[in-house]
């Protein structure tokens, strides 16, 4: 290979005007072992342009987890359909039925007064019921009282170290 | 399509498509996440497959937008702080084929490049593609490419000649 002719192509591949084939021709020139001394340094990038070259991609190509991320996608499109609808007619059910003041009424005024004895009487065994638990709060009371006998140390110290 | 038909087609291209990520965003871990996604996206659009001309070069284009996206978005930007430190792993390649110190000085050297010439210098110098390729894929003229191009191996050259030298004079 005739140095001049190097220096020629290098200069036009600085250009960037030379085709594939005189750079590969440069590559197999500074991939050989008698370069000039001057052009030593243009080895190591001609040297990178090879090795780079060798690199692979050896991850697998992720088929299966593509198809699941649509399929949710799918999924979560429709899932908001599906509440959007639910919450129209929530909304155009429970309208009606909120608006119904109306709650009925007893015609016989003896069954009304027998339905409200029951019901009022439900409450007032429930009221107890709860009173009872209530009730419980008197062992505080209790205790409390037992709590006194301290009042009876104290006076002991206090005569102690009265003096 | 089936997936043995679409990894023939993706086959000769796919390292190429890593390649050319690495180079933009540096990390092999990146690189590959990048080149997964890309590959994704094609599969996602298999049938349209047929109707590209090219899809090597659909697929470079893809993952040099993908790649761009990926450094201008918050999440790189955050990444870089790592980058700084970063250390490549994989020594099995360089250990390999016996790289020396000032093989590696080019890697850093097209590191600091400009994006586009950082790509160009990929696609061109280490990929081998045609420059009217190249213009089709980053979308650019012919002449802004050549241009690039020279600006970038000038950088280059004059980059190794001072690290060269000083270890000389």
């Amino acid at each position: 290979m005739v140095l001049n002719n190097i220096e020629n192509l290098l200069e036009k591949y600085e250009n960037g005007e030379t085709s594939l084939k005189e750079e590969q021709l440069l590559k197999n020139y500074f991939a050989g072992d008698n370069v000039a001394p001057h052009l030593e340094m243009y080895k190591p990038m001609f040297g990178y342009f090879l090795v780079s070259k060798q690199e692979q991609f050896n991850k697998d190509i992720p088929f299966e987890t593509e198809t699941k991320a649509t399929k949710r996608n799918f999924n979560y499109k429709w899932l908001s359909v599906a509440a959007v609808a639910v919450l129209m007619i929530g909304f155009y059910f429970g309208s009606g039925s909120l608006n119904n003041d109306d709650l009925g009424t007893y015609e016989d005024p003896e069954v009304a007064l027998m339905e409200l004895t029951k019901s009022l009487e439900m409450i007032s065994q429930n009221f107890n019921k709860g009173v009872s638990t209530v009730n419980y709060l008197d062992e505080l009371e209790k205790g409390k009282a037992t709590l006194g006998y301290l009042n009876e140390i104290d006076n002991a110290t206090g005569l102690i170290f009265k003096n | 399509m089936t997936q043995t038909e679409f990894l023939n087609v993706v086959m000769p291209f796919k390292d190429k498509v890593f390649r050319l990520a690495k180079r933009l965003l540096v990390s092999t871990e990146e690189a590959e996440d990048a080149t997964q996604e890309v590959l994704i996206k094609l599969w996602n659009n298999k049938k349209k497959i047929a109707e590209y001309k090219n899809v090597e070069a659909f697929s470079m284009t893809m993952t040099k937008n993908f790649c761009f996206d990926k450094l201008k978005s918050k999440q790189a930007q955050n990444l870089k702080i790592v980058h700084t430190n970063y250390e490549d792993k994989q020594t099995a390649l360089q250990k390999q084929v016996e790289l020396n110190d000032s093989v590696n000085w080019v890697s850093k050297i097209i590191e600091d490049l400009p994006e586009l010439q950082k790509t160009i210098i990929q696609l061109r110098d280490i990929e081998e593609y045609d420059l009217d390729e190249i213009s089709k894929m980053l979308d650019m003229n012919n002449t802004a490419v050549r241009v690039n191009l020279s600006r970038a191996r000038k950088a280059i050259r004059e980059k190794l000649t001072n690290t060269h030298n000083y270890g000389i004079k």
